[in-house]
Parts: structure tokens; sequence; C-alpha cells
């Protein structure tokens, strides 16, 4: 039962980065200039690179024949862990930093915790990516303050696209049955501690950028239960698609 | 397997969408020099150059252009309007009259094995 638990709390971290990955990675070739392009690819990387040295342990704690391969391309829609926020799509370009710039602020205040777990393999993999996450946050908070304190137009944009965004915010914090169980034998992060330094950061990058910061009541959860947006079955259906075709297949 | 796919576009599309990039950009962002130290001791080079709106996003920009591969430890941008360059119609009399003085090279010196970076 104790594997089962470690098992499904690996794959809510490492499904966040994947699909979130596979997001960035629809861009490829598509960003608004070659600078910005290859900056989201390789955030693109960073990601699928994080998620995984997730899914090679979460392979071997399930042992049964299981793959990294296997596990990240190979299951069902409801058996993806990620939350909402990294599956929303690519809308535009301050779309794509305001939706990254949520989720990297709550992705390093996790990895800074995650560096006290008492699982060492986990601690390890948070120390080798925290230098990258800090990249990312700085990459996209930077855009999200030019845009918001840019043009009428790109401020109007990324006003839009935060308050769209925000109502997915919430469920970053939300806490399955496998994060309570890992929570209390040390393993897992309780993310209940740093969710209002979270809020705080974010709200004053946000004014920075001249925008406003949400007044919202309601959001909408789900991803972490596996129950997800519409969007969801086109990622998976492109994502899998070689591997399901091509059962095994190697580059 | 999705990595292999990317790095592999990454890789390969630069050069069509360096052309589509700088016809559109170069309309509205300044073009910046970009110079990389690639190791502690040596000097920067200069790398080449890109498009960015401001020295903050020049310095972003180079990072993800031209340190992916670990080429850097330290990157210097300047605006390319702020380079004065010397004009290639002055090069008879700003260079050929240093081509005849070889005494100018130090080659006449036996260089001990240890000394680098010469």
């Amino acid at each position: 039962m104790k594997h089962t638990h470690l098992y499904n709390y690996i794959l809510g971290i490492a499904d966040n980065s994947l699909i979130l990955a596979q997001r960035l990675g629809e861009l490829c070739g598509h960003g608004p200039t070659l600078e910005t392009d290859i900056a989201g690819t390789n955030i693109s990387l960073d990601l699928i690179g994080q998620a995984r040295n997730y899914y090679q342990y979460a392979a071997k704690i399930k042992g049964e024949g299981k793959t990294e391969d296997g596990i990240a391309f190979l299951r069902l829609e409801r058996d993806y862990k990620n939350v909402l926020l990294v599956e929303q799509p690519n809308e535009h370009f301050g779309y794509v930093m305001g939706r990254q710039y949520l989720f990297d602020v709550f992705h390093l205040l996790f990895m800074n915790q995650l560096l006290n777990s008492t699982d060492e393999t986990l601690a390890a993999i948070a120390k080798k990516g925290i230098k990258e996450v800090s990249y990312h946050k700085r990459f996209s908070g930077d855009w999200v303050k030019r845009l918001g304190d840019g043009t009428q137009e790109s401020n109007q944009k990324m006003q839009e696209a935060i308050d769209e965004l925000w109502v997915y915010t919430d469920e970053l914090f939300d806490q399955t049955e496998a994060d309570k169980a890992m929570i209390s034998e040390g393993i897992g992060i309780d993310t209940s501690k740093f969710k209002e330094v979270y809020y705080t950061e974010v709200s004053a990058l946000l004014k920075e950028a001249t925008l406003e910061v949400p007044e919202r009541k309601y959001f909408i959860k789900g991803g972490k239960k596996g129950t997800h947006s519409e969007h969801m079955g086109y990622i998976l259906a492109e994502m899998q698609y070689m591997q399901r075709t091509y059962p095994n297949m190697e580059w | 397997m999705i990595q292999d796919f990317l790095v592999l576009c990454l890789e390969s599309y630069s050069v069509a969408v360096l052309i589509q990039t700088h016809i559109h950009m170069s309309k509205n962002w300044p073009l910046w020099e970009i110079f990389v130290r690639s190791k502690n001791g040596l000097e920067h080079r200069h790398f080449g150059s890109l498009h960015a709106a401001d020295a903050e996003m020049a310095l972003e920009n180079a990072r993800d252009v031209y340190t992916r591969r670990s080429e850097g430890v330290s990157i210097w941008v300047v605006e390319s309007k702020n380079i004065t360059a010397s004009n290639p119609e002055h090069n008879g009399e700003l260079f050929e009259p240093a081509q005849d003085k070889v005494y100018r090279h130090p080659t006449f010196y036996d260089l001990p094995d240890d000394v680098k970076h010469m």
C-alpha cells in the first residue's frame, strides 16, 4: 500500500511537468521570435528531463515490467494526475507565459521543499531541477511584466489571460489521498504551508506588471484526481500516437 | 522519445525561423551584439547578434540562443548601434601598412610549452 501511494505521489509531480512540456513542445517552431521560440522549447526540454527522472523512479518502484515510456505514454486519461492549469491550450504568447508563470512560482516553492524530503531520490531530482525552474520563473515572470506593463493591447490580453487562468491556481494546493499519506511519512510536501507565500508572490508581480489581481472565490479543480478538461484528450491523442501505433518504438 | 523529437526540431528548424523572424522582428526590436566568455580566464568573444527590446531581454535571449550547450560562463550584450565600425573603404590606409612589418610579430622568441592561449 505504501508503494501505491508513493507511486501515485510521484506521478502527481511528474505529470505536471510532462503535460506542460507537451504544451510548450507544440509551440516548437511557432514562437513569436526565434529567441522566445528557443527559450520555450528549452523550458519544455527541462521539464521533460525532470519528468523522465520521476518516471524512471516510479517504474522502479512499481516493478511489474513498467518502463518510463510505458508510464508516460500508455496510460488512459483518467490515470493522469496533472493539474488542470498545465493542460490549458496555447491561446497566445501572453497566455502561455501567464500559464507558465502561475505554474513556475508553485513549482519552485515545491522543489525547494522537496529538497528536504526523506526520500533521497526525490530530493536529488529536486536539487538538480531547482536551477532550471528558477530560470523558468525568471523568464515567464519577466514576460508577464513586459506584457502587462507594455501597450494597452498587451496589457488587456495579459489581464484576460490571468483572469482566465486564475481559476486553476487553487488546485495546485489540493491534496489527494496519496499526497496526505506521503506528507505524513515525511516524503511528500505539505503545499498548504506555502499557499499564502504563493499568492503573495504572484500578486506582487502582477501589481508590478500593472495588472489586477483577480478576486475570485470559485476555483475549478479535478485534474489531480483524473477528471480533466476537454483539452486533455487531444493532448494525449497527439502525445500517445507514436507509442500506440508503433509499440516499443525507439529512436 | 518525445525529448529526442523536440531536440531534433530545435536543432533543425533554426535557419528557416531565423530568416522569417528577422524579417518580422527587425522592424520592432533593436539589434544586439552578443559576447560570451567561454570559461574563466578567457576573454569575451563575439558570438553573434540577436533582436531584443532591451538589455535584460537581450541577456535572456543570448542565454537561450548561445549558451544552451554550456558554451559560456558570462555574457555581455551591447546594442549594435553603439558600436563604431571602421569603414571598409579605409582598409588600405588602416591595415595594409602593417603587412610588411614582420618584426612586429613576436615570432623570434621561443615560447615555453607551459604558456597557454598565445
